[in-house]
């Protein structure tokens, strides 16, 4: 196991290296006339040559970099152009929104994709089966935008329902918190779970083909317990493993779900910047995110590594 | 013993068995389309969607009684009628008129995009499989730190440097999804690559590039035209969010995102059809390239695992 | 050996047994028409070639074949005056794992790679003998040393993929026997296994069977590993039962061209090295491309006839306990 953590890990080292390569290589492909419009349109400087010294493009590519990464590793991810501010404060400060948001719709994933998808496995090519996996194609076809402007829309109409406009942080009020993310987060969850929901019902129906499924019911084993004790944990495995991908589109949703219910995330935070043209907010927070990912996917690996003994003990 | 004449080989089999002829072969694309139809009607049903919506896309012109920017006077947010059977929006356009004018720009930034992230990530998986070693290492490496970056981040990002326009987005959307596509590809030449007639070939001493077109890109046909379907889905719901966000295809051109986009919430209000009908259009036609797109990979790959992500 | 007495009553008894499978690419005739009786205690080898019904067979009887796309069909399925054709899912548990148990061919992939020995060694006890804690553990340890698998404590936490091949169907063998079955099963208990370890295995399942007096049906594709093993032997060919003998009997006086030609092509160390080793030629029907009419071997058989061709051949008493399914064996 000790071996398979480290290999993990130093398998991390060139993907954050090349990561910090492309982030920081976006910024340098603004073109001359995104600088002027920054300047014409943002405010940001009196003129072109101002704001290229203050974003640091008058110096030699590699001197930048280096500057740049310097900063990065004593927390310091720039100015916001917009507000003046450091952009990791206003990270942090936003972060715990889209965290919850993220952790709520997760969890309904797992809560309506993995029994969908057992329950499908187990009736296969039955009527449920066909009407379980159509649902789940129509979850990953219907954008989530869409559901969620439909139901502001015939909330309005039908039930007098309005989302909040404010946001109510956790600590003050959980329960408010919590009944105003229901929602967004069951929204973004519809096509995760779609995805987790196919992915379960062909694990399931892989594993239930194995050997040692046979075995289990020459030991007369009632079918749930060789459902439960010896399916689905074979199953999951390869299930968490795609959960790294999910993660990717589930950050892609948050920003669309904080657009839509106006919650102060990140994702809201990342639109304003690029309206705004606040490319160092930009950059900081492609880093962010990107180190982010890669870190809950080595978590990730390295859970599939604890849900498998094979891996485990090697 | 039976005093009966000997049988010899042949003539044992002729007797014995009743040999099932093998159903007939016809070429592959149509034997694919034959089998689609007789094993899967779902996809088929999927592909019949999508074939309507290219052919509403196609024909915008001919089946849309207005113009997608003709202004109709005073009549705004107008509920549906038999003069405007969508209704019409808050500049007094017909709203089914810019719905299938709409259909038509996403289908060509979908084609777009997914012919572009195709040609890369084809490129980039035959070029990494087949030459393998380090740089394949590298190749991998640069495709895992660009597939680690969400897809929206990806777009937005790439729109923020390049500003608006339909060219943009469909570079966008090919720089967001070729790293995946590459990996599908990289995979299927690593065991084109190890069969015996890829051995045979390099063996009767074939060029290199002779081996890639003769041998592995018809090989790898299967998963690209699997990889595209899905894509396509993809890349219209893709384009749609990125316009609902306002960084898509910009004004004037019709767009089923942008219809939907929150600016025009309070008409929705009014006219609830102005929310209804886009959000259908897109639905229906992603729904088709998906049931399209799963048919084909159980037909043609089995082991295919893509398409599981969940978009937006 | 003791010989099969007729006048006792058989643990098993099976009347026409028919398995089909209903696939993609038509009807597959796995099993047709199988019918033989099983004494208590006694050894029964199963010997054919891969894809001749062997396996289904023994499935069968466990009524473990997957329906659909299979379809059981029999005159009569009885295992200890049960009738096995009418008894409910419930009462099948019962007998699974516990009177009828079974061993199966690939000891790598029968095992559950993510539960330990303990996990699948316990829930049989638990489930069939009601064991629980201490005494729950203290009969697997006892069980595992029974198979002779050393330091027996130590190994219930292991997970299978740390276990040798030998080992893990040892672990199989502990637990296709921890309930005192009345019949064993074993499908080809050892092919999977290194050559130098098939005799140990098979030797371990003859000397636990019969201290626990236990039936066994042994299955296998090799007749050198059925010779001290059984006591009677059928032979196989494309889902059907073409001879069966005791083991002596067979041995000395086959019959059957089939069963002439499997026990010919056993290698053998006293011949002469030069000697080509003897093969069938031809290949075992496709059982779902073809439609058989007389004798399904005939198309590999020396002496085949029209008349082969034309009807099957019955399977017919020759001499005591020993039948044959074959126009030109008399």
């Amino acid at each position: 196991m000790r071996k398979y953590v480290i290999r993990r890990v130093l398998l991390l080292v060139p993907t954050v290296i090349l990561l910090s390569f492309l982030v920081f290589g976006i910024i340098r492909l603004i073109p001359g006339d995104a600088v002027e419009l920054m300047v014409s349109e943002g405010g940001f400087a009196d003129d072109t040559k101002e704001l290229r010294e203050m974003l640091g493009l008058d110096q030699p590519i590699f001197v930048q970099y280096f500057k740049y990464m310097k900063g990065v590793f004593k927390g310091d991810l720039g100015i916001s152009l917009w507000s003046g501010e450091p952009v990791l404060s206003e990270i942090s400060r936003r972060l715990p929104i889209s965290f919850e948001l993220a952790l709520m719709a997760l969890i309904w994933t797992f809560l309506l994709g993995i029994p969908i998808g057992v329950i499908s496995a187990l009736k296969q090519d039955t009527g449920t089966d066909y009407a379980l996996r159509s649902f789940a194609i129509a979850g990953l076809s219907i954008p989530g935008f869409w559901i969620a402007t439909l139901i502001l829309v015939f909330g309005a109409i039908w039930f007098k329902w309005v989302p909040p406009m404010d946001y109510i942080p956790f600590r003050e009020d959980p329960i408010q918190n919590l009944s105003q993310l229901v929602v967004p987060s069951l929204v973004l969850s519809l096509a995760l779970s779609a995805g987790i929901m196919r992915m379960t019902r062909t694990m399931m129906l892989e594993v239930m083909r194995e050997d040692y499924i046979r075995t289990a019911r020459a030991k007369g084993l009632t079918g749930w317990t060789v459902v439960i004790r010896h399916s689905l944990k074979n199953a999951m495995i390869p299930v968490v493993s795609i959960m790294g991908i999910q993660l990717a589109f589930l950050v892609g949703g948050t920003v669309i779900m904080e657009s839509i219910f106006v919650l102060p995330g990140m994702g809201k935070y990342l639109l304003d910047a690029i309206t705004w043209r606040d490319y160092p907010v930009i950059q900081g927070i492609n880093l962010f995110i990107c180190t982010l990912i890669i870190t809950i996917n080595l978590c990730v690996d390295l859970l599939y590594g604890f849900l498998d003994p094979r891996i485990r003990y090697r | 013993m039976n005093e009966a004449v000997k049988l010899n080989q042949s003539e044992r089999l002729e007797f014995q068995l009743e040999q099932i002829e093998p159903p007939k072969r016809h070429h592959w694309i149509l034997d694919l389309f034959i089998q689609l139809v007789k094993t899967k009607p779902l996809g088929a049903f999927g592909g019949l969607l999508v074939l309507c919506m290219v052919i509403t896309a196609v024909l915008a012109p001919v089946i849309a009684p207005y113009g997608p920017d003709e202004i109709h006077g005073e009549k705004v947010v107008q509920p549906p009628s038999s003069t405007f059977v969508f209704g019409t929006d808050a500049l007094a356009r017909d709203v089914f008129s810019r719905i299938v004018y709409g259909a038509r720009v996403s289908l060509m930034v979908g084609f777009g995009a997914v012919g572009l992230s195709i040609l890369l990530s084809t490129i980039i998986g035959i070029l990494s499989g087949y030459i393998g070693g380090f740089f394949d290492t590298v190749i991998q490496r640069c495709v895992d730190a660009i597939m680690s970056f969400p897809w929206l981040i990806i777009m937005l990002t790439v729109m923020a440097i390049l500003g608006p326009g339909i060219r943009n987005v469909i570079l966008a959307l090919a720089l967001a999804g070729f790293a995946s596509g590459s990996r599908v590809v990289r995979g299927a030449v690593l065991t084109i690559k190890e069969s015996e007639y890829v051995m045979a070939a390099k063996a009767i001493g074939c060029k290199q590039w002779m081996v890639i077109f003769r041998h592995i890109l018809p090989n790898v046909a299967a998963p690209i035209i699997v990889l595209g379907t899905l894509g396509l889905g993809n890349a219209i719901l893709a384009e749609a969010a990125l316009s609902f966000l306002g960084f898509g295809v910009p004004p004037p051109a019709p767009s089923l995102g942008r219809m939907l986009s929150g600016d025009g919430l309070d008409y929705m209000l009014q006219a609830p059809g102005l929310a209804v009908f886009p959000g259908l259009a897109i639905s229906i036609t992603v729904f088709g390239f998906n049931m399209l797109g799963d048919a084909l990979r159980d037909l043609l790959d089995p082991k295919l695992t893509g398409g599981l992500g969940g978009r937006n | 050996m003791n010989p099969v007495k007729e006048n006792r009553t058989p643990i098993l008894e099976v009347d026409g047994l028919s398995v089909r499978f209903f696939t993609r690419d038509g009807e597959l005739n796995a099993v047709r028409d199988v019918s033989f009786n099983l004494y208590p205690g006694e050894s029964l080898g199963v010997v054919g070639e891969s894809g001749c019904g062997k396996s289904v067979t023994a499935l069968s009887l466990m009524k473990l074949i997957p329906i659909p796309p299979g379809n059981l069909e029999a005159r009569r399925l009885h295992f200890n005056g049960v009738n096995l054709l009418r008894a409910s899912e419930k009462k099948m548990r019962d007998i699974r794992g516990n009177r009828i148990s079974m061993v199966f061919q690939d000891p790598m992939t029968s095992l559950n790679p993510v539960l330990t020995v303990w996990k699948q060694m316990g829930e049989i006890l638990e489930l069939h003998m009601g064991l629980k804690g201490g005494e729950l553990k203290d009969r697997c340890i006892e069980l595992l040393g029974m198979v002779g698998i050393s330091e027996p404590h130590m190994r219930l936490k292991s997970y299978p993929h740390q276990l040798s091949g030998g080992m893990r169907q040892r672990v199989m063998i502990a637990m296709a026997l921890s309930c005192n079955p009345s019949i064993l099963l074993a499908d080809e208990p050892t092919t999977a296994l290194d050559v130098t370890i098939q005799d140990q295995i098979l030797r371990l399942i003859q000397s636990l069977a019969k201290d626990l007096e236990a039936a066994t049906i042994l299955i296998t594709h090799n007749f050198g590993a059925v010779a001290g093993m059984t006591d009677r032997i059928m032979v196989m060919y494309a889902g059907k039962i073409v001879e069966t003998a005791p083991t002596m009997e067979l041995f000395h006086n086959p019959l059957h061209p089939y069963t002439r030609g499997l026990l010919q092509s056993i290698p053998r160390a006293d011949r002469e090295t030069q000697e080509r080793l003897f093969s069938i030629e031809g290949m075992p029907p496709d059982l779902l491309r073809t439609r058989i009419q007389g004798c399904s071997f005939a198309p590999r058989c020396e002496f085949t006839t029209q008349d082969c061709t034309m009807h099957l051949p019955p399977l017919e008493k020759v001499v005591q306990d020993h039948h044959v399914s074959c126009w030109k064996a008399k």
